[in-house]
């Protein structure tokens, strides 16, 4: 967990001497930054039905902190490409995923995404990770809703743990664009 | 059936020679036609008393291994008969040039592109014969029993 309240002098669970906490900044902006993922749904495929079902009430995504879909990449943390990407579409993940502001997670939800699955063909892409950079793969054709909620999680325990970038720390220049 | 046998005379009777076998594989009647043909044979069968007026569908079979021939395969309707009918022509390997059905159905437009993306066929006549499915710059014709399983040409993500 990233808040850890001190523990009273009388060593009392839970209570806050003072009405403070202490914590760490970068603790303090993973748990802010890992229960507010606005997820920006790629969806070509037929694994966009379990994504439904995630997203929905039977599972419902919004109770880990990450139920908020945008349908704008600017507005987005979290990219889920879920499905199958073809070479005709790869140009366009790669334009959504640079419209993303950081920070920004990307996830391959299903077989396709992750390596092609079943598709090891001249039109689909072997794995988007030949395209863009991505965070967590879940397995699967299709994968389980509970599968996905598992991945998320990780990806939560994964955006905890990470080094915040500092906003006013100057930023190493890069190779994109 | 008397009626199949009215539609080989008349066929006979407009294309005297130039009519394959006829096939009987399925309800459907099947013709083989000389390919300098087609074009001529489709606006007839489409008009009149035939009235093969619905193209249903068009696509290809690759027998250049077996056969050196790639075979164009028509799928027409009749509304007055209520019956199909397959056209077949065969290509040979080395010229891969057919008539375009563009101006008569539609429908042919997009379906030859395809045919033109994935196999090769050169359609002539067609009003804008590019890549319908694949992207600009890939080479070659997929569909093709050629074509290695394996190969594979990623798209270059930084261009549109």
């Amino acid at each position: 967990m990233g808040l850890k309240p001190d523990r009273a002098a009388d060593g009392k669970r839970g209570s806050v001497q003072g009405g403070f906490i202490t914590t760490r900044f970068n603790h303090m902006l993973g748990w802010a930054r890992k229960f507010s993922l606005f997820h920006y749904p790629f969806v070509t495929a037929c694994c966009g039905m379990e994504y439904m079902s995630t997203a929905c009430a039977h599972f419902d995504i919004d109770r880990f902190g990450m139920g908020w879909t945008r349908f704008s990449p600017r507005q987005s943390d979290m990219l889920l490409v879920v499905g199958t990407v073809s070479q005709k579409l790869g140009p366009v993940l790669k334009t959504v995923y640079d419209q993303m502001t950081e920070p920004k997670w990307v996830v391959a939800v299903g077989a396709c995404a992750a390596s092609g699955g079943i598709y090891d063909n001249y039109a689909v892409v072997q794995g988007i990770d030949s395209i863009i950079p991505v965070d967590v793969y879940i397995p699967g054709c299709p994968p389980r809703p509970e599968t996905i909620l598992d991945a998320l999680i990780k990806l939560q325990d994964k955006i905890q743990k990470q080094e915040q970038d500092w906003r006013w720390k100057k930023k190493a220049p890069s190779s994109k664009n | 059936m008397e009626e199949k046998g009215s539609l080989v005379q008349e066929l006979e009777t407009l294309f005297p020679g130039k009519l394959g076998p006829a096939q009987d594989l399925s309800r459907d009647d099947v013709f083989t036609l000389d390919r300098d043909f087609l074009p001529e044979c489709a606006a007839r069968l489409k008009e009149g008393p035939f009235d093969y007026s619905m193209l249903l569908d068009l696509t290809c079979v690759d027998y250049l291994a077996g056969q050196g021939c790639l075979e164009m395969v028509y799928t027409f309707f009749s509304l007055a008969r209520q019956r199909r009918l397959r056209l077949k022509v065969r290509l040979p390997q080395d010229d891969l040039r057919l008539g375009s059905l563009a101006a008569l159905w539609k429908n042919a437009d997009w379906l030859e592109r395809e045919v033109f993306d994935l196999f090769g066929v050169r359609f002539e006549g067609h009003p804008d014969l590019r890549r319908i499915l694949l992207y600009e710059g890939f080479e070659g014709h997929p569909l093709r029993k050629s074509y290695p399983l394996r190969r594979r040409q990623p798209r270059d993500v930084s261009r549109k």
